[in-house]
């Protein structure tokens, strides 16, 4: 996600600095994006960042940040003009190293019981003002062109394609490849999937043309989406009663890993339509931007 | 036709609810799912005290001789509060088995301890690679003088790891498969031979596999008639798989109430969530499957006990199909309007979602059911 940004909208010396880095695995990003009170409404986010000599002073709360608690530094959408007439106008992109004293990361536990995202929180962090990214108050330009990339990605068609092949397996072991209702489901999720591949190939050669992805893209964050959590249901129907355990209380209970990872993931990938903007808003996306309802 | 509650069962399910309001919040509920136990013995003997364990047995045990719409009213009330204890599993499933196969000193001995919050049951049915059929059993029951020995594998019991007694399906005759040559029996969960390993459910709800080696079983611990357990089993698995319909609807209700509010409450662009007509259609459908839902649970409820057995098989089952969609659907779109806050463990929408998850598949997922419906037309 940063680094299509950075190689559009960054400068020389941020180009240098932090994309070999980020090209052998040096820094781990994160994404700054949400808030608790700026979720679908992405452009009512709160996060301030004052101007102050050579540096940005920022103060606010991030959320949902995926993987937070590894990051060595986050992307940070912040708000530098509260006062303009479009909320849009007075946002600015800034580069955060997650070390800067004042920065708090707090887990969230969602209910697969993992800890994936978390809350980041920011008390009068001190950035310096070469960390942003194209120009103050036009960080909004540069969100939208990021998010065009993260859908491009939230298709996840590879990850689909070999959730596929293990549903079959298990489907196959559990005997329903026999049954006609459950084969005709697999079947639906199989060919949607082999129709997404096209269309995800199709954009990409679009953006080998050298047009970057526009709002039809989230037609492959909406469908990619469904397709997983289809994939996810299809598994649990193939464990049946077996579906429902969860953790082993008893030490050393039978437990293997298709059943470990089986009902948690089930839930986990709930958030799939939810995150990266959810596809209610990909939708509206798509019927402004693209339809021009 | 009269769809009210009676008074009598409109005043059971106040007190019911203002106790489970009061003892049973989600902060007190998250204390018990973390607990070892996985459930509160205290909450067990508050069940007890307030006659809840007893509502469907004769009022010669100590019970209130309730029906199943009596019970309609209960599960409803758990399903809401997401309660966890093993009610289902010890009145539902066991304390049924009793009422329903037992003779009359099997039922002295064991209801009125059930009742009184002493005995525990589970029903140990389940075996590896048998998903939801019941007469896909090969456990073993071979004669040994006056009764019987069990060998065994049974997987995924509901609340087998806390249960005092065992109802077991095993095998006096016949292959896997048949009906015919399956029978019922007791068993001590501390009796020799009887390994337990126990597992927390997505749902937390307790689960247990049970090993059965060596279990001797004496002729008084036989349930029904020795190889004509087949019929008695799909009762009980029939008059069980309406009261979960009926707790989908308890939980459904929350969720339909939990997603309300947030859609009121939730503000983005200004304005409630609500306002915007995509949610607002999406809440509609909700409602929609609530009360569909809610139908069905209520036509199982009515029918299970005396409707004759083809025709139960396939009011059971309709309902189960609903209920099934109605859970998926629901638990679904509800974390969905929530957004990411619907994700997380703190809410209890998504405890919720993985309560109506485990309904979806409990005594067969819809598939199952549709089958099951389309051989009893």
């Amino acid at each position: 996600m940063c680094a299509p940004v950075l190689l559009r909208f960054g400068t020389d010396a941020q180009k240098q600095r932090f994309l070999p880095r980020m090209y052998h695995g040096e820094d781990f990003w994160v994404q700054g994006y949400s808030e608790p009170g700026a979720g679908s409404d992405l452009a009512s986010l709160k996060t301030r960042a004052v101007r102050d000599g050579d540096h940005y002073v920022v103060t606010g709360q991030k959320i949902w940040t995926t993987l937070g608690h590894y990051g060595d530094w986050i992307f940070c959408l912040v708000r530098t003009d509260a006062k303009t007439e479009k909320r849009q106008d007075g946002i600015s992109f800034l580069l955060i190293d997650m070390k800067t004293p004042g920065i708090t990361v707090r887990p969230i536990i969602l209910m697969d019981q993992g800890h994936e995202v978390n809350e980041v929180f920011f008390d009068e962090v001190k950035v310096p003002a070469e960390n942003l990214v194209h120009e103050e108050n036009k960080g909004w330009t540069v969100a939208k062109y990021l998010l065009g990339y993260e859908r491009m990605g939230t298709g996840n068609i590879s990850m689909c394609k070999r959730e596929l092949a293990r549903v079959k397996e298990l489907a196959r072991d559990a005997g329903l490849l026999d049954d006609p209702r459950f084969a005709d489901r697999l079947t639906r999720v199989e060919v949607e999937l082999m129709a997404l591949e096209i269309t995800n190939l199709r954009f990409l050669d679009q953006l080998r043309g050298g047009r970057p992805p526009g709002a039809e893209v989230s037609l492959l964050k909406i469908k990619g989406t469904e397709i997983q959590q289809a994939l996810t249901e299809l598994a649990m129907q193939t464990a049946g009663p077996l579906a429902a355990i969860f953790r082993p209380v008893t030490a050393g209970a039978p437990f293997d890993a298709f059943t470990a990872a089986l009902a948690p993931r089930y839930c986990n990938v709930r958030k799939a339509t939810i995150y990266a903007g959810s596809n209610e808003i990909q939708r509206n996306i798509i019927a402004k931007a693209t339809l021009g309802l | 036709m009269d769809f009210e509650y009676s008074d009598e069962q409109r005043l059971f399910s106040e007190t019911l609810r203002k106790f489970l309001n009061t003892g049973y919040g989600f902060d007190a509920r998250a204390k018990i799912i973390t607990s070892s136990a996985g459930f509160s013995e205290d909450v067990w003997a508050a069940m007890a005290e307030m006659g809840i364990l007893g509502v469907p047995f004769d009022a010669e045990h100590g019970g209130f001789g309730g029906n199943t719409v009596d019970m309609m009213v209960v599960m409803e009330a758990l399903g809401e509060a997401l309660v966890v204890e093993p009610y289902l599993a010890t009145v539902g499933l066991g304390g049924r088995f009793i009422a329903r196969g037992g003779t009359v000193a099997q039922q002295k001995q064991i209801l009125p301890s059930l009742i009184a919050g002493k005995t525990k049951m589970a029903f140990a049915q389940t075996e590896p690679g048998a998903r939801y059929e019941l007469a896909r059993v090969s456990a073993r029951a071979t004669p040994s003088g006056d009764g019987w020995v069990l060998e065994g594998d049974k997987r995924a019991v509901l609340h087998g790891g806390c249960a005092d007694l065992l109802v077991v399906s095993a095998r006096t005759a016949g292959a896997e498969g048949d009906a015919h040559g399956i029978s019922v029996f007791l068993v001590e969960r501390g009796a020799p031979g009887v390994t337990v390993s126990e597992y927390r459910g997505l749902d937390n709800l307790r689960l247990a596999d049970v090993r059965l080696s060596g279990v001797r079983v004496a002729r008084a611990g036989l349930l029904g008639a020795e190889g004509g357990g087949w019929s008695l089993i799909e009762e009980v698995v029939d008059y069980a798989t309406a009261l979960v319909c009926a707790e989908a609807v308890g939980a459904i209700k929350y969720a339909h109430d939990a997603t309300l509010d947030y859609l009121k409450t939730r503000r983005q662009f200004g304005v409630p969530i609500g306002s915007f007509q995509a949610l607002q259609h999406r809440m509609v459908d909700i409602l929609i499957a609530y009360e569909q839902a809610r139908s069905i649970a209520c036509l199982a409820c009515v029918k299970v006990e005396t409707a004759d057995g083809a025709e139960r098989r396939r009011i059971v089952s309709a309902a189960k199909i609903k209920i099934a969609d109605a859970a998926r659907h629901v638990s679904q779109e509800a974390v969905q309007l929530h957004g990411g806050m619907g994700m997380t463990e703190e809410l209890k929408i998504s405890h919720t979602f993985r309560r109506l998850t485990t309904i979806a598949q409990a005594f067969g997922d819809a598939d199952h059911h549709l089958a099951r419906f389309a051989a009893a037309r």
